[in-house]
């Protein structure tokens, strides 16, 4: 499905504030398998998110999603086969658009785009029954502005947004990481349900271990720009966060030592 | 004031409220700051009245002018997206570009048409005067223009040019071409503001090259009026904003003109729109104040 191939990028080269954000990160997802990412701020998980997306381009490395070549294609040549949730619920949606006409936009994300109507009878109908399922009363305000729900309620429809035409990878930016711990459980439940019911390949990058344990039945963790730790299966049912705090306390004190062999 | 300069002062109005529709886009929609047309409008004056005065058919001038417009919005948009250059530095490189282009064109600083055909005087019944029946045709056009683009921005292709102006990080995730969006409505934008240039020119009795001068501040102060007058974010009843604001505010200019006792001439007119506009700016930021003031 998703084949990330020494992957390189590296801001501002050349100058004091130089930053290799990924350092030859490879990573291979297969097809319907539900990954999760995590690691420290600047380990390269947002980077790499955008990498695949198409919102950064790569210095070097190459990136295949089911045999085809994305490495030069733009974001939104991308979007016919990867769909995205950010973090930021305002970033996801288009706040002077109707919940209606937005869904409307999801609803053509890899199709031509022509001068028929964007909303129709039929698809307001769909977009109805599908928020319905979100039990949180938008059914009835299909015609409001999406400025006006709450951030909770805006990242719940880019979700059912997200799922609403059929996508080989999602990807899942902290998306619950700008709500209040309800809210935030409440969305992280509906994505479960979502990529269940849809079969969704998703990669979901995330600042929580307890999560990244909890949902997913694979995680990997970066650390200076490539993968450090990837456990699935049994290995990962019966761990905890100390044990993941533990392996990444080992893993750092590694490289901690290799950059000491390396000045010395 | 005479029942002359009301329809005159109304003829205006509507005229430029096409140029306003231009910029309700561009400004509005794409939220991109565009000047080309203070040269995109003088640009569609400069293509019909060259076309007109030299024996083409007035339609087919207005026509050729219109597109002359889009090219030079394309243009713009181009210089922008392509070229990676600021939007509004971008739209000022073209307005002076056109400037030159525009003399190019007339080959003289301004070209008459006085006994030349007009799309209006084509049209003309002995039965009703000129002064009432081009109102009245320029009426059909701004409706028809309305009607055209609020069925264009419900389409599937711009409901995404909207959303690449409101959000443009979305609209690429959903799979829009922003790039092409925002050279598409650029050149819609341009095309607008290029038919009112030719129209101009045809009910003023020719195009100059200083006819421009403003184009940008008369179209925003009218989106800005129209905005003020009808708030609304639904996009068929902005748009109706938008030509109600071109109107009232070429009746406000008629009435300060025309008033004696205020003591303003036509060479005012420049300042009175710059005023206009900054209390129509300041207003309804004054009255967000005083009502959060009122809330604590």
């Amino acid at each position: 499905m998703l084949r990330a191939q020494d992957l390189h990028i590296t801001f501002n080269p050349g100058t004091p504030i130089e930053t290799r954000a990924l350092r030859g990160m490879s990573l291979d997802i297969p097809s319907g398998q539900f990954v999760t990412v995590i690691g420290s701020n600047g380990a390269g998980k947002s980077t790499f998110l955008n990498a695949v997306s198409g919102e950064l381009k790569v210095d070097s490395g190459r990136i295949e999603i089911d045999g085809i070549d994305m490495t030069r294609q733009p974001v939104w040549e991308r979007a016919r086969h990867v769909a995205r949730v950010f973090q930021d619920p305002m970033a996801g949606t288009c706040e002077d658009l109707t919940i209606e006409e937005n869904m409307a936009l999801a609803e053509m994300r890899g199709h031509k785009r022509g001068l028929g109507w964007a909303v129709k009878p039929a698809l307001r109908d769909e977009f109805r029954a599908q928020l319905a399922t979100l039990g949180l009363g938008l059914e009835n305000r299909l015609s409001d502005r999406i400025g006006l729900l709450s951030g909770g309620q805006r990242q719940a429809v880019s979700l059912l947004m997200a799922a609403l035409r059929p996508s080989r990878l999602l990807l899942l930016d902290e998306h619950t990481a700008a709500l209040d711990p309800r809210t935030a459980d409440f969305v992280l439940q509906l994505t479960v349900r979502i990529v269940a019911e849809h079969k969704l390949t998703t990669m979901m990058v995330t600042h929580s271990m307890r999560q990244a344990l909890d949902v997913g039945e694979r995680t990997v963790m970066l650390h200076q720009g490539k993968v450090v730790l990837d456990v699935s299966g049994d290995e990962r049912k019966g761990m905890t966060v100390k044990d993941l705090l533990a392996m990444f306390e080992r893993v750092r004190g590694e490289q901690i030592d290799d950059d000491a062999l390396l000045l010395g | 004031m005479s029942l002359y300069t009301l329809l005159g002062a109304f003829e205006i109005g509507l005229i430029f409220s096409l140029v306003a529709l231009g910029v309700y886009i561009s400004f509005r929609l794409l939220r991109f700051p565009d000047l080309t047309v203070d040269g995109s409008f003088p640009l569609g004056g400069a293509v019909a009245a060259t076309m007109i005065s030299s024996g083409s058919d007035p339609f087919l001038a207005t026509i050729v002018a219109t597109i002359a417009g889009a090219v030079a919005g394309l243009i713009t948009g181009w210089l922008n997206i392509r070229l990676k250059i600021m939007d509004l530095l971008a739209s000022i490189l073209m307005m002076i570009a056109l400037y030159s282009i525009n003399l190019r064109i007339m080959g003289k600083p301004n070209v008459p048409l006085i006994t030349e055909p007009t799309v209006f005087s084509v049209l003309q019944p002995d039965s009703i005067s000129d002064y009432v029946l081009r109102p009245l045709l320029l009426v059909v056009v701004v409706l028809a223009a309305k009607f055209l683009l609020d069925w264009f921005f419900s389409t599937q292709t711009g409901l995404a040019m909207r959303a690449t102006g409101s959000n443009a990080r979305m609209a690429r995730a959903q799979g829009v071409n922003t790039g092409l969006m925002v050279l598409g409505g650029m050149a819609l934008s341009n095309a607008l503001v290029g038919m009112a240039g030719a129209l101009f020119a045809q009910t003023q009795g020719g195009a100059d090259i200083s006819m421009g001068v403003g184009t940008i501040v008369i179209g925003l102060a009218a989106v800005i009026v129209g905005e003020s007058l009808l708030p609304s974010r639904r996009l068929y009843l902005a748009t109706i904003a938008v030509v109600v604001g071109a109107i009232v505010y070429r009746f406000f200019i008629a009435l300060a003109l025309n008033s004696d006792f205020i003591g303003l001439q036509a060479q005012d007119l420049n300042l009175v729109t710059a005023l206009l506009v900054t209390v129509a700016l300041v207003v309804p930021k004054l009255r967000q104040h005083w009502s959060g003031k009122k809330g604590n």
